[in-house]
């Protein structure tokens, strides 16, 4: 018999207070994990981001137009090698709960730009061809069942109306950080209805979005974008797409800071769990530990005895509550697989999660351990129960 | 007369509680002859056990030297004493203090965790020692699975797995019944007679005093 054996059987002696124990310990590992990942989903977007891509939108916000004449000019500025305009339509497919990006595009630039969405070349030429076409990522397409050929209408809410889009084409994400949950259609559809029914809203995008060729010039060619507009009527604000993108994720910061907040609250009652239970053993077990002394067995031994069954519990907790984020995060992922396309426990999680258990296990057993160890063997031997 | 195992030498034992200082004993000195069976009997609060656990090394003297095996084990610090308790002293509670987690074979086992002795030579040693105490057939059952007399037979197995030099016991009949207490009165007789261990032994118990070859009385931390 080895001290781990009898770490193992101290471990299985209140089967009840044990389980129940690893059980709070996988819960809130688990309900860790979970929270780490719609951080690092609602961010994705972030690191997704390419660093050859620059966006211009309007100072104030983007959330006011900028002229589409600005397009040519922007794109004389040396640096520049591409450049596309976006507008964000927004409207309600079926029921307002079905949220995606619906963005009003240049058919002909917007797969150059973002090479990440990958579109079959027979696919394209339709969608250049057809005025009322549209592009789907292929989660919308899996999650709507849509098919090419399909009419999708849309109920317009920033542009009024209904809005009759047939699906042209689907376009596969590059790789997992890709978004494959937005829909794309032509610029020219919905500048041409906004000249008949309101025509000052003619003639403007939401955001224009260049390729350069070398992102050290980011700052310069940013610079030299809203140098062009200065004291203009819609003056601009250029940035890389990470601090573009950066800047719609912070809309939501203070949800965000209040989820990490939350998820190191957990830890802290993984903490007190646990430490309530190690410090009921070790208060129930002085007596033994007094004869174990007596038998030879050494401080170093009886601390060993107690952080053994902490870690052990922690470890076996923190595993389970690892391997329960799992499944946790999928189904947590398909349900907002719109609002979070990216919904994947990253191996930080998974790490951190195993670092927060084994790092709990040793704080729980540190005070029991040195009382423990404190206890004269005489005291000890008197203790009762 | 056999060289002293035990020499104690003017010991004595303060107690602190609160603010106040008790003297358990007090300028105390007695040797024990290897292959002794003593017994030291006193009033509650005379102070016998704890003279029983400074010869044990659980606990420290407040001045005086206790020497076993030539071995003055006041000067050792915390970690060296005990590993000299773990080869040289068996103790047998008067409550067993068996582990319940553990079979009869496992809580005799125990101490030889501490050991550099192979699995072999563990399980031998344990079989040895179950025998001499008369459970072998016993040796798969839990503490709760026996009875208390049987019980304290597996801490005297427990007590002598590692061949100590001393055996000790706190009233090691004080929580049996007169026919379990005699079975272990004669385990212990047979122990000093048999395989010669020196065995100090703290009892109330005129009965069990007998069995051993001299009772010494503590009265008030003295020797009277």
């Amino acid at each position: 018999m080895k001290v781990l054996k009898l770490v193992y059987k101290n471990l299985l002696r209140h089967k009840l207070r044990t389980s129940l124990t690893i059980l709070g310990i996988a819960v809130a590992v688990m309900a860790f994990g979970l929270l780490r990942t719609v951080v690092t989903a609602w961010y994705s977007g972030v690191e997704a981001s390419a660093v050859n891509r620059l966006v211009t939108r309007h100072a104030v916000s983007f959330i006011f137009p900028l002229p589409i004449a600005d397009e040519e000019q922007i794109a004389k500025i040396p640096g520049i090698t591409g450049i596309t305009h976006q507008t964000w339509f927004q409207g309600v497919y079926i029921d307002e709960r079905n949220f995606f990006p619906r963005i009003a595009v240049d058919p002909e630039k917007i797969f150059q730009i973002y090479p990440e969405f990958l579109l079959m070349p027979e696919q394209l030429a339709s969608f250049k061809k057809e005025r009322n076409s549209c592009v789907v990522g292929a989660k919308i397409a899996k999650l709507y069942n849509l098919k090419l050929g399909d009419m999708m209408t849309i109920r317009g809410d920033i542009y009024p109306g209904n809005w009759e889009f047939v699906v042209r084409g689907i376009y596969q994400p590059k790789d997992k950080t890709t978004d494959a949950t937005q829909m794309f259609f032509h610029y020219a559809y919905l500048d041409e209805r906004m000249r008949q029914e309101a025509p000052s809203r003619a003639g403007q995008v939401g955001w224009y979005v260049m390729t350069i060729d070398n992102p050290n010039s980011a700052a310069v060619i940013s610079a030299a974008v809203d140098g062009l507009f200065a004291n203009s009527r819609a003056e601009t604000k250029t940035e890389t797409e990470k601090a573009f993108q950066q800047s719609f994720a912070s809309l939501s910061g203070t949800i965000i800071t209040s989820l990490k907040f939350i998820s190191y609250v957990i830890i802290g009652i993984i903490l007190l769990v646990l430490a309530n239970t190690i410090v009921m053993t070790a208060r129930e077990r002085i007596r033994e530990y007094a004869v174990l002394k007596v038998l030879g067995f050494t401080s170093l031994h009886i601390s060993g005895l107690i952080f053994g069954e902490s870690l052990l519990i922690a470890m076996i907790g923190g595993v389970i509550g690892i391997g329960l984020t799992f499944p946790v995060c999928r189904g947590f992922g398909e349900a907002l697989s719109t609002f979070l396309p990216l919904f994947n426990v990253e191996t930080s999680t998974v790490v951190l999660g195993l670092v927060f258990s084994m790092s709990v296990g040793v704080i729980a057993a540190l005070y029991p351990a040195v009382k423990s160890v404190r206890t004269k063997i005489v005291d000890g031997l008197r203790q009762i129960g | 007369m056999n060289q002293p195992i035990v020499q104690i030498r003017n010991v004595t034992k303060n107690y602190q509680r609160d603010d106040f200082e008790i003297p358990v004993l007090q300028n105390l000195s007695i040797d024990v002859p290897e292959g002794e069976f003593l017994a030291l009997m006193g009033p509650s609060g005379s102070g016998k056990t704890t003279l029983l656990n400074l010869i044990a090394g659980i606990d420290r003297p407040t001045s005086g030297s206790i020497v076993i095996s030539g071995m003055d084990i006041a000067t050792l610090g915390e970690s060296a004493l005990a590993k000299w308790r773990a080869s040289h002293i068996g103790f047998i509670f008067q409550f067993y203090n068996l582990l319940p987690v553990l079979t009869a074979y496992e809580n005799v086992e125990l101490p030889l965790i501490l050991t550099h002795l192979s699995k072999k030579e563990k399980r031998e040693h344990v079989e040895a020692a179950l025998n001499v105490v008369g459970l072998t057939d016993r040796m798969h059952h839990y503490p709760r699975q026996l009875s208390g007399g049987q019980e304290q037979r597996v801490a005297i197995a427990r007590a002598v797995v590692t061949d100590p030099v001393l055996i000790v016991a706190d009233e090691p009949t004080g929580d049996l019944d007169k026919k379990s207490a005699d079975e272990i009165l004669i385990l212990l007789d047979r122990l000093n007679k048999e395989f010669k261990k020196t065995i100090v032994m703290v009892t109330h118990d005129p009965h069990a005093a007998a069995r051993a070859h001299t009772i010494q009385h503590l009265d008030k931390g003295e020797l009277s």
